[in-house]
């Protein structure tokens, strides 16, 4: 089966209305971005779905609404910084930019191919917008730390923040990471867990339990945010941002109860669909799923 | 040491380079893993607490520190004992520093045999390997103490990263008021048609003796410091090997993957040389006073001295 995906409207989003009607549309947004990532990854026969799927409404909300970032000029340095710990959510990063307006959305066509900017994990040097290539897992707290401490030298009011995922966290890095952010105390930086309890090779309580991880984040002396956030809906996300903005205390984290596969029913909270190839027989079944939430997301907005 | 000329600790000259820096260069930053009154960055820390970041002992975090750091335009230098930065922070050099081309500046201290009492654990004779298999990576070993600083200088403006390879122990401070040395480029300190003498780093006082007495027996010696391994300034050891036939390399680290390992990797290609490597040979060293150390695994004057003699002496075929 060809794939469809540039079936849906290829414009870049602007949002309109009240906050409600805008998290309706960012909400209706991630799945669509779920759709593209679902064809593309079927169409090259290649990619990770489950962390992918796990982010959407997050990496969209970020771009969409809480992030000051100029696509048609990438560089600005007044900008606020996203770093994707979690490399292997690549797609779903590139869908929601494109449709944020930094590159045009057919070159998703080209994820993982030869002479591509759309690498299989992020490149900064070769995608505009990257903050920084990720791919092996445990680095993003150190740069984003290393990010929001320059952002203090250089007197800028720029956010700089890190998603991470469960295996992300089993990476000793990640730790000495979050210890030196404690001790330097970097304005503006903020940690957001995508926590789907799920790793490459199984459920993160068998592989390397991470709970309880609010207590071990405040024991690390993190502002820990006074909740679980639900990771699947914008609502929830704005509302985990409305603590974030009372803040005064760095570095804080947010954690957000997620979904790995999230979207696809035999995917979810399935370590087996971390990244395997969609194949035809997959995707025949999966993308009506999709296409399903989207429609009720639509009718619902 | 040799007792006949000043000296001075390539670690010294760091320190007191970093704070010449400091105004010239408002980007600077400095990290240090926990070393820092051994590496004397301590001294930047002192005189400016809000450039320097002292993040405990996580070298593979403090890279990814000051890479993020270097995205914002900051100009940050990684400073630890060699062993630790290149091994322990290898991915991170590798997939954050290095693939991203980010100006990083890696002052990788207690070198070579130089950390001589703490032994072969803290002994770093594989950076120089590691580093130079590092795409976009150059590779600096000074071979004093003025080098340092001139090593230092260029590479903070410099657009990409640079490993700069310092010892702990003062060593003759030889370049003084001399030409000043350039990343990239070979320095020839003597003409001479028998055998190339290709050195780097500390050995390279030992090398300069060697060529003295190796004169006097008639041997005349084209002794070439080659201070950047990458990239490596091929026209000129080309030139010098094509007029000699005879290369010898002297460096203070493995025999595998250094400045033999990168000579030998030109000279193949453009020139091919009879070639002997000085070096450690492929195993662990120990604990014990430095110039001891260095003589027991083959750098000294005198195995310099015989093993050119016994190259420029061979026939070519």
């Amino acid at each position: 089966m060809k794939n469809d995906f540039v079936r849906l409207d290829p414009v870049s989003v602007v949002l309109e209305g009240n906050r409600s009607k805008k998290a309706a549309q960012m909400q209706r947004l991630a799945q669509e971005c779920r759709v593209d990532v679902l064809d593309v990854l079927h169409d090259k026969g290649t990619g990770h779905w489950g962390g992918a799927s796990s982010c959407a409404e997050l990496v969209t909300a970020l771009y969409f609404h809480m992030m000051d970032v100029r696509p048609e000029e990438p560089q600005w340095p007044g900008r606020d910084r996203v770093i994707v710990s979690k490399g292997h959510a690549s797609c779903m990063i590139y869908s929601v930019m494109a449709r944020r307006g930094y590159f045009p959305r057919e070159e998703l066509d080209t994820f993982r191919q030869i002479n591509s900017r759309m690498q299989g994990h992020p490149c900064m040097n070769k995608t505009p917008g990257i903050e920084m290539s990720t791919g092996a897992l445990g680095h993003g707290i150190s740069v984003a730390a290393g990010m929001a401490l320059a952002a203090r030298l250089q007197k800028r009011k720029s956010w700089t923040y890190v998603i991470v995922g469960d295996g992300c966290l089993d990476e000793g890095q990640s730790w000495e990471g979050i210890m030196t952010a404690a001790k330097f105390k970097p304005e503006r930086l903020v940690m957001l867990v995508d926590y789907n309890k799920v790793q490459l090779d199984g459920p993160s309580a068998e592989i390397m339990p991470m709970d309880p991880l609010p207590d071990k984040f405040r024991a690390f002396n993190w502002n820990v945010a006074p909740e679980i956030y639900d990771g699947h809906s914008v609502a929830s996300i704005l509302q985990s941002w409305d603590w974030l903005l009372a803040q005064s205390d760095w570095p804080a984290v947010i954690i957000y109860k997620t979904v790995k596969g999230r979207g696809v029913s035999y995917m979810e909270n399935n370590h087996k669909w971390h990244g395997p190839p969609i194949d035809d027989t997959t995707y025949a079944t999966a993308r009506p799923e999709l296409l399903k939430t989207l429609s009720e997301l639509e009718v619902a907005q | 040491m040799s007792t006949a000329l000043k000296t001075e600790a390539g670690r010294d000259a760091l320190g007191k380079a970093l704070l010449d820096l400091a105004g010239q260069i408002p980007e600077l930053v400095v990290l240090d893993a926990d070393v820092s009154s051994s590496t004397k960055t301590a001294d930047f820390g002192r005189a400016h607490p809000d450039r320097f970041f002292n993040v405990g002992v996580a070298e593979s975090n403090m890279i990814d520190l000051a890479a993020g750091m270097a995205t914002c335009g900051l100009r940050p230098v990684a400073s630890t004992f060699a062993i630790f930065l290149v091994l322990k922070g290898a991915e991170q050099i590798r997939n954050t520093v290095c693939y991203n081309n980010l100006p990083v500046v890696f002052a990788g201290g207690y070198a070579g045999l130089s950390d001589s009492y703490d032994g072969a654990s803290h002994q770093s004779i594989t950076d120089l390997a590691v580093m130079r298999a590092m795409p976009n990576m150059a590779v600096v070993v000074p071979g004093d103490s003025v080098e340092v600083r001139q090593a230092l200088d260029q590479a903070l403006r410099r657009n990409g990263p640079t490993y700069i390879r310092i010892g702990r122990n003062p060593t003759p401070v030889l370049f003084e008021g001399a030409e000043p040395f350039k990343i990239g480029k070979i320095r020839k300190l003597r003409d001479g048609k028998d055998v190339t003498l290709a050195v780097c780093g500390v050995p390279l006082f030992m090398a300069m003796e060697a060529a003295e007495l190796l004169a006097i027996e008639k041997i005349q010696v084209d002794l070439l410091e080659v201070s950047t391994l990458k990239p490596l300034d091929v026209e000129t050891l080309v030139a010098s090997a094509t007029k000699t036939g005879k290369v010898l390399t002297i460096e203070e680290h493995s025999i595998i993957g250094g400045l033999g390992g990168a000579v030998a990797e030109a000279l193949g290609k453009h020139a091919p040389s009879r070639m002997e490597v000085i070096g450690v040979e492929d195993r662990f060293t120990e604990s014990g006073d430095y110039s001891a150390l260095m003589t027991k695994y083959g750098l000294s004057v005198r195995a310099i001295r015989e093993k050119a003699r016994k190259l420029a002496r061979a026939t070519n075929p």
